[in-house]
Protein backbone atom coordinates (compact mmCIF):
# COMPACT_ATOMS: atom_id res chain seq x y z
CA UNK A 1 0.00 0.00 0.00
CA UNK A 2 1.48 3.35 -0.93
CA UNK A 3 1.13 6.61 0.95
CA UNK A 4 -1.79 7.85 -1.11
CA UNK A 5 -3.99 4.77 -0.65
CA UNK A 6 -3.30 4.81 3.10
CA UNK A 7 -4.25 8.46 3.25
CA UNK A 8 -7.45 8.01 1.27
CA UNK A 9 -8.56 4.89 3.10
CA UNK A 10 -7.98 6.51 6.50
CA UNK A 11 -9.90 9.62 5.47
CA UNK A 12 -12.77 7.50 4.16
CA UNK A 13 -12.82 5.39 7.33
CA UNK A 14 -12.79 8.44 9.61
CA UNK A 15 -15.42 10.27 7.61
CA UNK A 16 -17.70 7.21 7.52
CA UNK A 17 -17.40 6.90 11.29
CA UNK A 18 -18.40 10.55 11.77
CA UNK A 19 -21.29 10.25 9.32
CA UNK A 20 -22.70 7.05 10.80
CA UNK A 21 -22.13 7.88 14.47
CA UNK A 22 -22.70 11.64 14.56
CA UNK A 23 -24.27 13.08 11.41
CA UNK A 24 -27.05 10.52 10.91
CA UNK A 25 -28.40 10.88 14.49
CA UNK A 26 -28.50 14.65 14.01
CA UNK A 27 -30.41 14.40 10.73
CA UNK A 28 -32.75 11.74 12.12
CA UNK A 29 -33.99 14.27 14.63
CA UNK A 30 -34.77 16.85 11.95
CA UNK A 31 -36.28 14.35 9.49
CA UNK A 32 -38.57 12.75 12.07
CA UNK A 33 -39.52 16.16 13.47
CA UNK A 34 -40.86 17.27 10.09
CA UNK A 35 -42.20 13.85 9.03
CA UNK A 36 -45.84 14.75 9.57
CA UNK A 37 -45.53 18.19 8.12
CA UNK A 38 -44.97 21.69 9.33
CA UNK A 39 -48.28 22.00 11.16
CA UNK A 40 -47.72 19.07 13.49
CA UNK A 41 -44.19 20.33 14.06
CA UNK A 42 -45.17 23.87 14.97
CA UNK A 43 -48.00 22.60 17.14
CA UNK A 44 -45.57 20.43 19.09
CA UNK A 45 -43.06 23.19 19.70
CA UNK A 46 -45.67 25.80 20.64
CA UNK A 47 -47.47 23.42 22.99
CA UNK A 48 -48.06 24.92 26.44
CA UNK A 49 -45.99 22.27 28.22
CA UNK A 50 -43.12 22.60 25.72
CA UNK A 51 -42.94 26.35 26.32
CA UNK A 52 -43.00 25.85 30.08
CA UNK A 53 -40.29 23.20 29.85
CA UNK A 54 -38.20 25.46 27.62
CA UNK A 55 -38.52 28.31 30.11
CA UNK A 56 -37.44 26.09 32.98
CA UNK A 57 -34.48 24.78 30.97
CA UNK A 58 -33.38 28.32 30.09
CA UNK A 59 -33.74 29.53 33.68
CA UNK A 60 -31.77 26.55 35.00
CA UNK A 61 -29.04 26.96 32.41
CA UNK A 62 -28.75 30.68 33.08
CA UNK A 63 -28.39 30.21 36.84
CA UNK A 64 -25.97 27.29 36.50
CA UNK A 65 -23.76 29.26 34.12
CA UNK A 66 -23.76 32.40 36.28
CA UNK A 67 -22.97 30.53 39.49
CA UNK A 68 -20.31 28.30 37.96
CA UNK A 69 -18.67 31.26 36.21
CA UNK A 70 -18.55 33.10 39.54
CA UNK A 71 -16.96 30.02 41.11
CA UNK A 72 -14.59 29.55 38.19
CA UNK A 73 -13.29 33.13 38.35
CA UNK A 74 -12.56 33.00 42.09
CA UNK A 75 -11.28 29.42 42.30
CA UNK A 76 -8.86 29.86 39.38
CA UNK A 77 -7.53 33.04 41.01
CA UNK A 78 -7.02 31.27 44.35
CA UNK A 79 -5.39 28.23 42.76
CA UNK A 80 -3.08 29.86 40.23
CA UNK A 81 -1.95 33.10 41.88
CA UNK A 82 -0.98 31.83 45.32
CA UNK A 83 1.08 29.03 46.83
CA UNK A 84 -0.46 26.89 49.50
CA UNK A 85 -0.51 23.32 50.71
CA UNK A 86 -2.98 20.88 49.22
CA UNK A 87 -3.39 22.76 45.95
CA UNK A 88 -3.38 19.56 43.91
CA UNK A 89 -5.92 18.03 46.27
CA UNK A 90 -8.22 21.03 45.93
CA UNK A 91 -8.03 20.85 42.13
CA UNK A 92 -8.93 17.17 42.25
CA UNK A 93 -11.93 17.87 44.49
CA UNK A 94 -13.22 20.48 42.03
CA UNK A 95 -13.09 17.87 39.25
CA UNK A 96 -15.11 15.28 41.18
CA UNK A 97 -18.47 16.02 39.47
CA UNK A 98 -16.90 14.91 36.16
CA UNK A 99 -16.11 11.47 37.55
CA UNK A 100 -19.55 10.86 38.99
CA UNK A 101 -22.60 9.48 37.23
CA UNK A 102 -25.32 12.12 36.77
CA UNK A 103 -27.76 9.75 38.45
CA UNK A 104 -25.61 9.84 41.59
CA UNK A 105 -25.44 13.64 41.34
CA UNK A 106 -29.22 13.66 41.60
CA UNK A 107 -29.26 11.03 44.32
CA UNK A 108 -27.04 13.01 46.69
CA UNK A 109 -29.54 15.89 46.75
CA UNK A 110 -32.32 13.46 47.64
CA UNK A 111 -30.12 12.24 50.49
CA UNK A 112 -29.74 15.82 51.74
CA UNK A 113 -33.12 17.41 51.08
CA UNK A 114 -35.45 14.46 50.45
CA UNK A 115 -37.95 12.84 52.78
CA UNK A 116 -35.15 10.81 54.38
CA UNK A 117 -32.56 13.61 54.12
CA UNK A 118 -30.83 15.13 57.12
CA UNK A 119 -31.87 18.65 56.13
CA UNK A 120 -35.53 17.68 55.75
CA UNK A 121 -36.59 18.88 59.22
CA UNK A 122 -35.13 22.35 58.62
CA UNK A 123 -36.89 22.58 55.26
CA UNK A 124 -40.17 21.52 56.84
CA UNK A 125 -40.05 24.26 59.45
CA UNK A 126 -39.13 26.82 56.80
CA UNK A 127 -41.83 25.47 54.45
CA UNK A 128 -39.30 25.05 51.67
CA UNK A 129 -39.34 22.40 49.00
CA UNK A 130 -36.13 21.60 47.16
CA UNK A 131 -36.31 18.03 45.92
CA UNK A 132 -39.09 17.35 43.36
CA UNK A 133 -39.22 21.11 42.81
CA UNK A 134 -37.39 23.74 40.77
CA UNK A 135 -34.57 24.46 43.31
CA UNK A 136 -33.54 20.78 43.22
CA UNK A 137 -33.32 20.85 39.42
CA UNK A 138 -31.15 23.96 39.56
CA UNK A 139 -28.91 22.51 42.28
CA UNK A 140 -28.41 19.22 40.43
CA UNK A 141 -27.53 21.09 37.23
CA UNK A 142 -25.02 23.29 39.07
CA UNK A 143 -23.44 20.18 40.58
CA UNK A 144 -23.02 18.44 37.23
CA UNK A 145 -21.54 21.50 35.49
CA UNK A 146 -19.56 22.71 38.51
CA UNK A 147 -15.96 22.30 37.18
CA UNK A 148 -16.51 23.49 33.59
CA UNK A 149 -15.37 27.12 33.84
CA UNK A 150 -12.64 26.68 36.44
CA UNK A 151 -11.16 23.76 34.47
CA UNK A 152 -10.71 25.95 31.42
CA UNK A 153 -9.22 28.84 33.39
CA UNK A 154 -6.77 27.03 35.69
CA UNK A 155 -4.32 25.70 33.02
CA UNK A 156 -4.52 29.00 31.13
CA UNK A 157 -3.72 31.17 34.15
CA UNK A 158 -1.08 28.71 35.25
CA UNK A 159 0.74 29.09 31.95
CA UNK A 160 0.43 32.85 32.19
CA UNK A 161 2.19 33.04 35.54
CA UNK A 162 1.66 35.86 37.99
CA UNK A 163 4.55 38.25 37.30
CA UNK A 164 2.41 40.94 35.69
CA UNK A 165 -0.13 40.86 38.52
CA UNK A 166 2.66 41.07 41.09
CA UNK A 167 4.19 44.08 39.38
CA UNK A 168 0.82 45.81 39.23
CA UNK A 169 0.15 45.06 42.89
CA UNK A 170 3.55 46.43 43.91
CA UNK A 171 2.77 49.63 42.05
CA UNK A 172 -0.38 49.96 44.07
CA UNK A 173 -3.16 48.75 41.78
CA UNK A 174 -6.29 47.44 43.51
CA UNK A 175 -7.31 43.81 43.16
CA UNK A 176 -10.28 44.62 40.96
CA UNK A 177 -8.19 46.77 38.62
CA UNK A 178 -5.50 44.11 38.35
CA UNK A 179 -8.14 41.58 37.40
CA UNK A 180 -9.89 43.80 34.90
CA UNK A 181 -6.82 45.23 33.20
CA UNK A 182 -4.30 42.37 33.35
CA UNK A 183 -5.84 38.99 34.04
CA UNK A 184 -9.12 39.23 32.16
CA UNK A 185 -7.66 40.18 28.76
CA UNK A 186 -5.44 37.09 28.92
CA UNK A 187 -8.16 34.67 29.82
CA UNK A 188 -11.22 36.07 28.04
CA UNK A 189 -11.34 33.43 25.27
CA UNK A 190 -10.76 30.59 27.69
CA UNK A 191 -13.47 32.00 29.93
CA UNK A 192 -15.91 32.19 27.02
CA UNK A 193 -14.99 28.66 26.00
CA UNK A 194 -15.74 27.37 29.49
CA UNK A 195 -19.04 29.25 29.56
CA UNK A 196 -20.04 27.70 26.22
CA UNK A 197 -19.25 24.15 27.39
CA UNK A 198 -21.09 24.80 30.65
CA UNK A 199 -24.14 26.11 28.76
CA UNK A 200 -24.21 23.05 26.49
CA UNK A 201 -24.09 20.62 29.36
CA UNK A 202 -26.61 22.53 31.47
CA UNK A 203 -29.10 22.74 28.59
CA UNK A 204 -29.05 19.02 28.04
CA UNK A 205 -28.58 17.62 31.54
CA UNK A 206 -30.86 14.65 31.92
CA UNK A 207 -29.82 12.00 34.45
CA UNK A 208 -29.28 14.24 37.47
CA UNK A 209 -32.36 16.34 36.77
CA UNK A 210 -34.45 13.26 36.15
CA UNK A 211 -33.76 11.99 39.69
CA UNK A 212 -34.72 15.20 41.50
CA UNK A 213 -37.49 16.45 39.24
CA UNK A 214 -40.50 14.35 40.14
CA UNK A 215 -41.72 14.84 36.53
CA UNK A 216 -44.58 17.23 37.19
CA UNK A 217 -45.72 18.42 33.80
CA UNK A 218 -45.59 22.17 33.40
CA UNK A 219 -43.86 22.55 36.77
CA UNK A 220 -40.68 20.53 37.14
CA UNK A 221 -40.20 19.30 33.60
CA UNK A 222 -37.17 20.50 31.73
CA UNK A 223 -36.96 20.17 27.96
CA UNK A 224 -34.98 16.88 27.98
CA UNK A 225 -37.43 15.39 30.52
CA UNK A 226 -40.36 16.55 28.38
CA UNK A 227 -38.77 14.76 25.41
CA UNK A 228 -38.48 11.57 27.47
CA UNK A 229 -42.17 11.65 28.38
CA UNK A 230 -43.26 12.31 24.78
CA UNK A 231 -41.03 9.49 23.50
CA UNK A 232 -42.22 7.00 26.09
CA UNK A 233 -45.84 7.86 25.29
CA UNK A 234 -45.09 7.07 21.62
CA UNK A 235 -45.56 10.68 20.47
CA UNK A 236 -42.54 10.18 18.23
CA UNK A 237 -43.02 13.22 16.01
CA UNK A 238 -43.63 15.52 18.95
CA UNK A 239 -40.59 14.12 20.79
CA UNK A 240 -38.37 14.79 17.78
CA UNK A 241 -39.96 18.20 17.15
CA UNK A 242 -39.13 19.29 20.70
CA UNK A 243 -35.68 17.72 20.29
CA UNK A 244 -35.07 19.85 17.24
CA UNK A 245 -35.16 22.96 19.45
CA UNK A 246 -32.24 21.50 21.38
CA UNK A 247 -30.52 20.40 18.16
CA UNK A 248 -30.61 23.96 16.82
CA UNK A 249 -29.17 25.20 20.11
CA UNK A 250 -26.49 22.49 19.98
CA UNK A 251 -25.46 23.50 16.45
CA UNK A 252 -25.31 27.16 17.50
CA UNK A 253 -23.12 26.15 20.44
CA UNK A 254 -20.81 24.15 18.17
CA UNK A 255 -20.41 27.09 15.79
CA UNK A 256 -19.76 29.50 18.66
CA UNK A 257 -17.28 27.06 20.16
CA UNK A 258 -15.33 26.88 16.91
CA UNK A 259 -15.25 30.66 16.56
CA UNK A 260 -14.05 31.11 20.14
CA UNK A 261 -11.42 28.40 19.77
CA UNK A 262 -10.14 30.02 16.56
CA UNK A 263 -10.01 33.48 18.14
CA UNK A 264 -8.32 32.10 21.24
CA UNK A 265 -5.60 30.40 19.19
CA UNK A 266 -5.09 33.58 17.18
CA UNK A 267 -4.73 35.66 20.36
CA UNK A 268 -2.27 33.11 21.74
CA UNK A 269 -0.12 33.30 18.59
CA UNK A 270 -0.11 37.09 18.73
CA UNK A 271 1.08 36.96 22.32
CA UNK A 272 3.97 34.72 21.35
CA UNK A 273 5.04 37.12 18.63
CA UNK B 1 13.78 30.02 57.05
CA UNK B 2 14.50 32.69 54.48
CA UNK B 3 12.81 30.60 51.87
CA UNK B 4 9.75 30.29 54.03
CA UNK B 5 9.50 34.01 54.61
CA UNK B 6 9.97 34.68 50.91
CA UNK B 7 7.01 32.44 50.17
CA UNK B 8 4.93 34.29 52.69
CA UNK B 9 5.83 37.57 51.10
CA UNK B 10 4.96 36.34 47.64
CA UNK B 11 1.56 35.35 48.88
CA UNK B 12 0.95 38.82 50.21
CA UNK B 13 1.83 40.81 47.09
CA UNK B 14 -1.21 39.83 45.06
CA UNK B 15 -4.45 40.73 46.81
CA UNK B 16 -7.54 38.60 47.23
CA UNK B 17 -6.22 35.34 48.66
CA UNK B 18 -8.64 35.26 51.58
CA UNK B 19 -11.66 36.27 49.52
CA UNK B 20 -11.06 33.93 46.59
CA UNK B 21 -10.07 31.00 48.79
CA UNK B 22 -13.08 31.58 51.04
CA UNK B 23 -15.47 31.58 48.09
CA UNK B 24 -13.80 28.52 46.56
CA UNK B 25 -13.90 26.42 49.71
CA UNK B 26 -17.41 27.38 50.73
CA UNK B 27 -18.96 26.83 47.30
CA UNK B 28 -17.11 23.55 46.87
CA UNK B 29 -18.30 22.36 50.26
CA UNK B 30 -21.90 23.47 49.87
CA UNK B 31 -22.47 22.27 46.33
CA UNK B 32 -20.20 19.24 46.00
CA UNK B 33 -18.61 17.93 49.18
CA UNK B 34 -21.44 18.05 51.72
CA UNK B 35 -24.00 16.47 49.36
CA UNK B 36 -21.48 13.78 48.38
CA UNK B 37 -20.58 12.97 51.98
CA UNK B 38 -24.30 12.50 52.61
CA UNK B 39 -23.87 9.16 50.84
CA UNK B 40 -21.73 7.94 53.74
CA UNK B 41 -24.07 9.55 56.27
CA UNK B 42 -27.08 7.83 54.69
CA UNK B 43 -25.30 4.48 54.74
CA UNK B 44 -24.23 4.81 58.38
CA UNK B 45 -27.77 3.84 59.41
CA UNK B 46 -27.67 0.58 57.47
CA UNK B 47 -25.76 -2.45 58.71
CA UNK B 48 -22.69 -3.63 56.83
CA UNK B 49 -24.33 -6.95 55.96
CA UNK B 50 -27.33 -5.17 54.51
CA UNK B 51 -25.09 -3.02 52.31
CA UNK B 52 -23.17 -6.09 51.10
CA UNK B 53 -26.45 -7.89 50.43
CA UNK B 54 -27.83 -5.08 48.28
CA UNK B 55 -24.65 -4.55 46.24
CA UNK B 56 -24.09 -8.28 45.61
CA UNK B 57 -27.69 -9.05 44.65
CA UNK B 58 -27.53 -11.13 41.45
CA UNK B 59 -29.57 -8.62 39.42
CA UNK B 60 -27.27 -5.80 40.57
CA UNK B 61 -24.13 -7.79 39.78
CA UNK B 62 -25.52 -8.41 36.28
CA UNK B 63 -25.77 -4.62 35.79
CA UNK B 64 -22.10 -4.15 36.74
CA UNK B 65 -21.17 -6.67 34.06
CA UNK B 66 -23.29 -4.98 31.39
CA UNK B 67 -22.01 -1.52 32.34
CA UNK B 68 -18.34 -2.51 32.56
CA UNK B 69 -18.22 -4.68 29.43
CA UNK B 70 -20.16 -2.27 27.21
CA UNK B 71 -18.12 0.75 28.40
CA UNK B 72 -14.87 -1.16 27.93
CA UNK B 73 -15.71 -2.24 24.36
CA UNK B 74 -16.96 1.26 23.52
CA UNK B 75 -13.78 2.82 24.92
CA UNK B 76 -11.57 0.45 22.91
CA UNK B 77 -13.51 1.14 19.68
CA UNK B 78 -13.18 4.84 20.43
CA UNK B 79 -9.42 4.50 20.87
CA UNK B 80 -9.08 2.94 17.40
CA UNK B 81 -11.27 5.50 15.65
CA UNK B 82 -10.02 8.29 17.89
CA UNK B 83 -6.45 7.74 16.71
CA UNK B 84 -7.57 7.55 13.06
CA UNK B 85 -9.65 10.72 13.38
CA UNK B 86 -6.99 12.68 15.26
CA UNK B 87 -4.45 11.54 12.68
CA UNK B 88 -6.41 12.57 9.59
CA UNK B 89 -7.48 15.85 11.20
CA UNK B 90 -3.92 16.89 12.04
CA UNK B 91 -1.84 15.31 9.25
CA UNK B 92 -3.95 15.47 6.11
CA UNK B 93 -5.52 18.29 4.13
CA UNK B 94 -8.81 17.41 2.50
CA UNK B 95 -12.13 19.09 1.74
CA UNK B 96 -14.56 19.35 4.67
CA UNK B 97 -11.73 18.81 7.18
CA UNK B 98 -12.82 21.77 9.28
CA UNK B 99 -16.46 20.65 9.26
CA UNK B 100 -15.41 17.15 10.30
CA UNK B 101 -13.31 18.69 13.06
CA UNK B 102 -16.28 20.74 14.27
CA UNK B 103 -18.53 17.68 14.36
CA UNK B 104 -16.29 15.82 16.83
CA UNK B 105 -17.69 17.87 19.72
CA UNK B 106 -21.33 17.17 18.81
CA UNK B 107 -21.77 14.58 21.60
CA UNK B 108 -20.78 17.30 24.12
CA UNK B 109 -23.24 19.79 22.67
CA UNK B 110 -26.19 17.53 21.88
CA UNK B 111 -28.34 16.75 24.94
CA UNK B 112 -27.98 13.08 25.85
CA UNK B 113 -31.74 12.47 25.81
CA UNK B 114 -31.93 13.72 22.21
CA UNK B 115 -29.01 11.50 21.23
CA UNK B 116 -30.70 8.62 23.03
CA UNK B 117 -34.03 8.81 21.22
CA UNK B 118 -32.31 9.42 17.87
CA UNK B 119 -30.01 6.39 18.25
CA UNK B 120 -32.89 4.20 19.46
CA UNK B 121 -34.95 5.14 16.41
CA UNK B 122 -32.10 4.63 13.92
CA UNK B 123 -31.11 1.24 15.31
CA UNK B 124 -34.63 -0.11 16.02
CA UNK B 125 -35.69 -2.91 13.64
CA UNK B 126 -37.64 -0.41 11.52
CA UNK B 127 -34.96 2.30 11.59
CA UNK B 128 -32.52 3.34 8.86
CA UNK B 129 -29.57 1.26 10.07
CA UNK B 130 -31.37 -1.17 12.39
CA UNK B 131 -33.58 -2.20 9.43
CA UNK B 132 -30.52 -3.27 7.44
CA UNK B 133 -29.19 -5.35 10.31
CA UNK B 134 -32.63 -6.76 10.99
CA UNK B 135 -32.58 -8.39 7.53
CA UNK B 136 -29.52 -10.43 8.50
CA UNK B 137 -31.06 -11.26 11.85
CA UNK B 138 -29.11 -8.86 14.08
CA UNK B 139 -31.00 -6.73 16.55
CA UNK B 140 -29.32 -3.61 17.89
CA UNK B 141 -31.82 -1.51 19.85
CA UNK B 142 -32.70 -3.06 23.22
CA UNK B 143 -29.54 -5.22 23.24
CA UNK B 144 -26.03 -4.76 24.64
CA UNK B 145 -24.89 -3.88 21.10
CA UNK B 146 -27.20 -0.86 21.22
CA UNK B 147 -25.82 0.19 24.62
CA UNK B 148 -22.28 -0.05 23.25
CA UNK B 149 -23.17 2.10 20.23
CA UNK B 150 -24.63 4.79 22.50
CA UNK B 151 -21.46 4.72 24.60
CA UNK B 152 -19.26 4.99 21.49
CA UNK B 153 -21.27 8.08 20.53
CA UNK B 154 -20.79 9.67 23.94
CA UNK B 155 -17.08 8.80 24.28
CA UNK B 156 -15.52 9.70 20.93
CA UNK B 157 -14.72 13.38 21.65
CA UNK B 158 -12.77 12.47 24.80
CA UNK B 159 -10.29 10.34 22.84
CA UNK B 160 -9.93 12.59 19.79
CA UNK B 161 -9.51 15.76 21.84
CA UNK B 162 -6.91 14.11 24.09
CA UNK B 163 -4.68 12.97 21.22
CA UNK B 164 -5.11 15.87 18.80
CA UNK B 165 -2.97 18.48 20.62
CA UNK B 166 -0.14 15.95 21.09
CA UNK B 167 -0.12 15.07 17.39
CA UNK B 168 -0.17 18.77 16.48
CA UNK B 169 2.89 19.49 18.63
CA UNK B 170 4.76 16.32 17.67
CA UNK B 171 7.99 17.24 15.89
CA UNK B 172 8.04 15.49 12.52
CA UNK B 173 11.85 15.33 12.39
CA UNK B 174 11.92 11.91 14.07
CA UNK B 175 9.45 10.56 11.57
CA UNK B 176 11.56 12.01 8.76
CA UNK B 177 14.74 10.55 10.23
CA UNK B 178 13.10 7.12 10.51
CA UNK B 179 11.89 7.44 6.92
CA UNK B 180 15.44 8.30 5.73
CA UNK B 181 16.76 5.26 7.55
CA UNK B 182 14.34 3.17 5.55
CA UNK B 183 11.66 2.28 8.10
CA UNK B 184 8.28 1.33 6.70
CA UNK B 185 5.37 3.69 7.35
CA UNK B 186 3.58 1.27 9.65
CA UNK B 187 6.82 0.78 11.56
CA UNK B 188 7.28 4.54 11.84
CA UNK B 189 3.77 4.88 13.21
CA UNK B 190 4.05 2.13 15.81
CA UNK B 191 7.66 2.78 16.86
CA UNK B 192 7.89 6.57 16.61
CA UNK B 193 4.45 8.17 16.74
CA UNK B 194 2.47 5.74 18.86
CA UNK B 195 4.72 5.88 21.98
CA UNK B 196 4.39 9.69 21.88
CA UNK B 197 0.59 9.68 21.84
CA UNK B 198 0.18 6.73 24.23
CA UNK B 199 -0.13 8.80 27.46
CA UNK B 200 -2.77 11.03 25.83
CA UNK B 201 -4.55 7.98 24.44
CA UNK B 202 -4.67 6.50 27.95
CA UNK B 203 -6.17 9.72 29.29
CA UNK B 204 -8.81 9.67 26.57
CA UNK B 205 -9.50 6.00 27.18
CA UNK B 206 -9.92 6.57 30.92
CA UNK B 207 -12.24 9.54 30.45
CA UNK B 208 -14.38 7.70 27.88
CA UNK B 209 -14.51 4.55 30.01
CA UNK B 210 -15.44 6.40 33.20
CA UNK B 211 -18.05 8.48 31.37
CA UNK B 212 -19.49 5.31 29.82
CA UNK B 213 -20.00 3.64 33.18
CA UNK B 214 -21.89 6.63 34.54
CA UNK B 215 -23.77 7.55 31.37
CA UNK B 216 -27.53 7.57 31.66
CA UNK B 217 -29.41 9.76 29.18
CA UNK B 218 -28.16 8.38 25.88
CA UNK B 219 -28.30 4.75 27.06
CA UNK B 220 -31.62 4.59 28.88
CA UNK B 221 -33.75 4.59 25.72
CA UNK B 222 -31.69 2.17 23.63
CA UNK B 223 -31.04 -0.24 26.52
CA UNK B 224 -34.63 -1.36 26.99
CA UNK B 225 -33.89 -2.03 30.67
CA UNK B 226 -34.35 -5.82 30.62
CA UNK B 227 -33.15 -7.20 34.00
CA UNK B 228 -30.06 -9.46 33.77
CA UNK B 229 -29.65 -8.56 30.09
CA UNK B 230 -29.62 -4.87 29.21
CA UNK B 231 -29.93 -3.16 32.58
CA UNK B 232 -27.03 -0.79 33.30
CA UNK B 233 -25.98 0.23 36.80
CA UNK B 234 -27.24 3.86 36.67
CA UNK B 235 -30.61 2.49 35.58
CA UNK B 236 -30.92 0.11 38.51
CA UNK B 237 -30.11 3.00 40.86
CA UNK B 238 -32.95 4.89 39.20
CA UNK B 239 -35.41 2.01 39.59
CA UNK B 240 -34.44 1.51 43.24
CA UNK B 241 -35.15 5.21 43.79
CA UNK B 242 -38.53 4.89 42.12
CA UNK B 243 -39.34 2.04 44.53
CA UNK B 244 -38.17 4.29 47.43
CA UNK B 245 -35.36 1.82 48.23
CA UNK B 246 -32.99 4.66 49.17
CA UNK B 247 -30.61 2.39 51.11
CA UNK B 248 -30.10 0.05 48.15
CA UNK B 249 -29.71 2.91 45.67
CA UNK B 250 -27.13 4.63 47.87
CA UNK B 251 -25.11 1.44 48.41
CA UNK B 252 -24.93 0.79 44.65
CA UNK B 253 -24.02 4.45 44.08
CA UNK B 254 -21.07 4.02 46.44
CA UNK B 255 -19.89 0.98 44.45
CA UNK B 256 -20.12 3.02 41.23
CA UNK B 257 -18.11 5.88 42.73
CA UNK B 258 -15.45 3.38 43.82
CA UNK B 259 -15.42 1.92 40.27
CA UNK B 260 -14.80 5.26 38.62
CA UNK B 261 -12.11 6.29 41.09
CA UNK B 262 -10.31 2.96 40.66
CA UNK B 263 -10.39 3.43 36.87
CA UNK B 264 -9.11 7.00 36.94
CA UNK B 265 -6.49 6.09 39.55
CA UNK B 266 -5.15 3.09 37.61
CA UNK B 267 -5.03 5.14 34.42
CA UNK B 268 -2.90 7.68 36.31
CA UNK B 269 -0.52 4.96 37.51
CA UNK B 270 -0.31 3.41 34.04
CA UNK B 271 0.40 6.85 32.63
CA UNK B 272 3.27 7.57 34.99
CA UNK B 273 4.76 4.16 34.11
CA UNK B 274 4.50 4.91 30.40
CA UNK B 275 6.09 8.32 30.95
CA UNK B 276 8.94 6.76 32.93
CA UNK B 277 9.49 4.12 30.24
CA UNK B 278 9.56 6.85 27.60
CA UNK B 279 12.19 8.76 29.52
CA UNK B 280 14.24 5.55 29.85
Amino acid sequence: MNAKTTKISLIVLGTLFIIIMLVIPLFTVLVYALKQGWEVFSKAITDEYTIKALNLTLLTTFLAVVINTFFGLFSSWAITKFRFRGKQFLTTLIDIPFAISPVIAGLVFILVFGRIGWANDILQTLHLKIVFAVPGIILATIFVTFPFVSRELIPLMHAQGSDEEEAAALMGATGFNIYRKITLPHIKWGLLYGIILCTARALGEFGAVSVVSGHLRGKTNTLPLHIEILFNEFHLTAAFAVSSILVVLAILILILRNIVEYKGKKAENENVR
Amino acid sequence: MTRFSLKRKKNKVIPGFGLSMGITISMLSLIVMIPLLSILLALSGTSFNQIIASVTDSQVVATYKVSLICSLIAAIVNCVFGVILAWILTRYQFPCRRILDGFIELPFALPTAVAGIALTTIYSDTGWIGGLFNKIGVEISYTTVGITIALIFIGIPFVVRSIQPVLEKLDSQYEEAAMMLGASRSKIFFKVVFPEILPALLTGFGLAFARGIGEYGSVVFIAGNIPYKTQITPLIIMSKLEQFDYGGATAIALVMIIFSFVILFSINILQSKVNKAAKG
